[in-house]
């Protein structure tokens, strides 16, 4: 047991959750206070001593399905057919082979959506696994190619329409059933994809079929590549960063103390010590509320992670009342405006896509025009509290930069960061001019992934030397 | 007292006095007593995180200590202070004294003023110790906790150190506004809360507002629900739908119909855009009503 749970442990860790030595031994201690044959309470105290973030909780349940699988696959599932004769379909037994088998299992299913049936739907998933995956040993195929093959063969999508469309409720109640016959839907997709993953462990070994299905963690996506999916999960994990740069960036405004004595005060609560100044009151400093200027390029190349930027402005807007959005590719547009409090997210993405006039010559990026009318337009509004934040890839077509309309921006300004999402080996290569504007900002980081994007947080809520410090580009 | 028999019975107690946990939370929560392991509590505000500390207490039949954490929390709020008025007094009644013996003297544990996490470890009895959204201190300041975390002392200068004359069962609770030190997170057991499935959350509604009926809060569960699904400011919590519940039944609306749902929201959302957008989501789903029964009209 101890040898599968270090192997357990160990897989976590290759796929990027961070459990210490410590956390191991916990896991451990906490095993042995528990009755183990209970497979709730051994995840409870696994999930508990390990895993100390939601966002890793993905990444566990994958581990952990596979590492203790619920039970050995029973000899009567036959877990894996031997290859049969190249092009003979999968074997009839078990309910369900050929598409009259399919057939019948899709009714089968049907009802036991509409019913609810738990167990049903267990034991209908292990026999469309059986019937409708074509699993064959030692074949070098993921779970997820069986997996799309069974649900394929049951049309679960179109099954879910059937159902919903049987409904006798309508509006709200139907809408409350559509979402149970959903959830339940996913419960058996889920039990399916169990079963193939028990198959598969049974055939090639845990430690390998663990390798395969590691799912990156959200901190570690790319932003510049996301899918829909992956976006989700992004943004779910947004909030919170916005949350901390909020509050890192209130907590500077605290700490920083002009350090002047409030005479007055001091003296009068000395008075209840008999007069001794035991207890020195400081001056409040007048409190400068940040400002944050963001300019987005939003051009086709960026268009994902420009769609990442956008959904973090909206974030942060949320959080703070002084920020305005600018977004840009061969012009620039303020976008504040559609950004106000209340408008869904997508509203606002929609609205800036049709609105914001970001298109001047061929619409394709020109940093050094956006960043001159940035100047012309908004340079004036730029202030010792403002802090400029430029997203983009600074791939500039072979135009010129005109990095001195920037440098006049950056005089005004508290502080100027650039954030780039292409690795920083791809600067400055091709139409790339990262350098010719990396000299002016306080610091250019390489953003792409969440991770990043904190390390980023984490520094701008440093307390910075007083003079504005200089290149400090890498 | 004598510890939990198993996580079962956690549960079980739990629900005694009125919090529903599912299988997950009693386990953890079991755990964290055999292990005599600090809780860290995560989730959305509103979820039962604070609650499950106070039900906690009612269970073990506990003084609940609870220390509420806020920008520029500090030691002097945390664990301990000096009582130096009493120690200025002390010195000026006593003006002949050497000092020597007048330092040993206010330096002792009459003169200390115990601040929550000192009171939890040096009470008699045990008690629940509840550090209420630690993620709202400074990172440095969590360094404060990890001693009592650890080893359940405090180490005071003058004094020495304290150790603790009971094990207190702790519980923290974040709302995951900023991500915790490595360290704080390495000396706790984990447990995320999320809001409850509609048929807990009905059971929640069943429990905490005595009296309503069954269908009733079936329906207010699954409209919650529905609501957390979409995208809003601030989602509707489980105390908030708790108000509403208690709300509808005040009102004596004994049915939720579209026009009851909407004068009712703002108790369920607290911003007047999601209160619109909420609206015209149960709307939408109204309408569709109105289009799906339209075709067979011998209903």
């Amino acid at each position: 047991m101890l040898e599968v749970v270090t192997g357990f442990i160990r897989e976590l860790r290759e796929a990027g959750v961070p459990a210490s030595m410590v956390e191991a031994l916990d896991a451990v201690r906490a095993l042995s206070a528990i009755d183990m044959s209970d497979r709730s309470v051994f995840k409870s105290a696994l999930a508990a001593t390990l895993v100390k973030n939601e966002g890793h909780y993905a990444a566990f349940d994958t581990a952990f399905e596979v590492f203790f699988a619920t039970g050995a696959p029973r000899p009567e599932d036959s877990p894996v057919p031997e290859p049969g004769p190249p092009g003979s379909p999968p074997s009839a037994e078990g309910g369900g082979g050929g598409e009259d088998g399919a057939h019948r299992l899709r009714r089968a299913l049907a009802a036991a959506l509409r019913a609810g049936d738990e167990e049903g739907l267990r034991r209908l998933a292990r026999l469309a696994v059986d019937g409708l995956a074509g699993m064959e040993r030692g074949r070098p195929v993921g779970g997820a190619y069986y997996l799309y093959r069974t649900l394929r063969r049951l049309a679960t999508d179109e099954l879910l329409e059937e159902l919903a469309a049987g409904l006798r409720e309508g509006g709200l109640e139907g809408a409350v059933r559509r979402d149970e016959l959903e959830a339940r839907l996913q419960r058996f997709r889920r039990e399916v994809r169990d079963e193939i993953r028990r198959r598969l462990v049974a055939d090639r070994g845990r430690e390998a079929v663990a390798r395969t299905l590691r799912v990156p963690l959200v901190e570690d996506l790319d932003l510049m590549h996301a899918n829909r999916v992956d976006l989700d999960r992004i943004s779910k994990a947004v909030y919170p960063l916005t949350r901390k740069l909020a509050s890192r960036l209130a907590a500077r405004r605290k700490r920083l103390r002009t350090g002047r004595l409030d005479f007055r005060r001091t003296l009068r609560r000395s008075l209840q010590a008999g007069g001794t100044p035991l207890d020195p009151v400081f001056r409040k400093p007048s409190i400068a509320r940040p400002e944050i200027m963001l300019l987005c390029d939003v051009s086709g190349s960026m268009a994902t992670f420009a769609r990442f930027t956008l959904q973090f402005v909206y974030a942060m807007s949320g959080q703070f009342g002084r920020l305005r959005s600018f977004v840009f590719v061969d012009a620039l547009d303020e976008a504040t405006r559609f950004f106000e409090r209340g408008v869904d997210f997508e509203t606002a993405l929609a609205a800036v896509t049709a609105e914001a006039e970001v298109v001047w010559m061929d619409g394709h990026s020109d940093y050094g025009n956006s960043l001159e009318m940035f100047r012309d337009g908004y340079g004036e509004e730029v202030t010792a509290r403002t802090t400029l934040i430029v997203t983009g890839d600074a791939r500039n077509n072979y135009r010129r930069p005109r990095s001195e309309a920037l440098a006049q921006v950056r005089e005004r300004a508290r502080a100027l960061y650039w954030l780039n999402p292409e690795p920083r080996p791809y600067w400055n290569t091709g139409d790339s001019v990262m350098d010719a504007y990396a000299g002016l900002c306080d610091g250019v980081f390489e953003v792409r992934n969440l991770r990043q994007l904190r390390d980023f947080i984490e520094m701008a809520g440093l307390p910075q030397p007083a003079a504005p410090l200089r290149a400090a580009a890498g | 007292m004598t510890s939990f028999a198993s996580p079962a019975a956690v549960g079980d107690a739990l629900q005694a006095v009125g919090y529903l946990a599912d299988d997950h939370i009693g386990n953890v929560v079991f755990l964290a007593e055999r292990l005599g392991k600090p809780l860290l509590v995560e989730g959305p505000a509103g979820s039962g995180k604070t609650e499950l500390a106070k039900s906690l207490a009612a269970v073990r039949e506990r003084r609940l200590i609870r220390l509420q954490c806020y920008e520029g929390l500090d030691e002097s709020k945390a664990l301990y202070e000096w009582n130096y008025k009493k120690q200025l007094l002390r010195i000026q009644a006593d003006r002949d004294a050497e000092w020597e013996s007048l330092e040993a003297d206010i330096f002792t544990s009459d003169f200390l003023l115990e601040r929550p996490l000192l009171e939890a470890i040096r009470s008699p009895e045990p008690v629940v110790l509840l550090i209420d959204e630690v993620d709202r201190v400074e990172v440095e300041t969590e360094a404060l906790l990890l001693e009592v975390l650890s080893d359940f002392q405090v180490s005071i200068p003058e004094l020495g150190t304290l150790g603790a004359q009971s094990r207190p069962l702790v519980v923290l609770t974040s709302n995951n506004t900023r991500e915790l030190s490595e360290a704080l997170k390495r000396r706790c057991l984990f447990l995320h809360i999320d809001y409850p499935e509609a048929d807990r959350e009905r059971e929640i509604l069943l429990s905490r507002v005595p009296g309503l009926p069954g269908e009733l809060a079936d329906r207010l569960a699954r409209i919650v629900r529905r609501l957390r699904q979409t995208p809003l400011r601030k989602t509707p919590s489980v105390s908030e739908s708790i108000d509403w519940a208690r709300t509808l039944l005040a009102l004596g609306a004994s049915c939720i119909d579209g026009e009851t749902v909407r004068s009712t929201l703002h108790v369920l959302l607290k911003h007047q855009t999601d209160i619109e957008a909420a609206g015209r989501e149960l709307a939408a789903l109204e309408s569709a009503a109105d289009e799906t029964s339209e075709p067979s009209p011998a209903q």
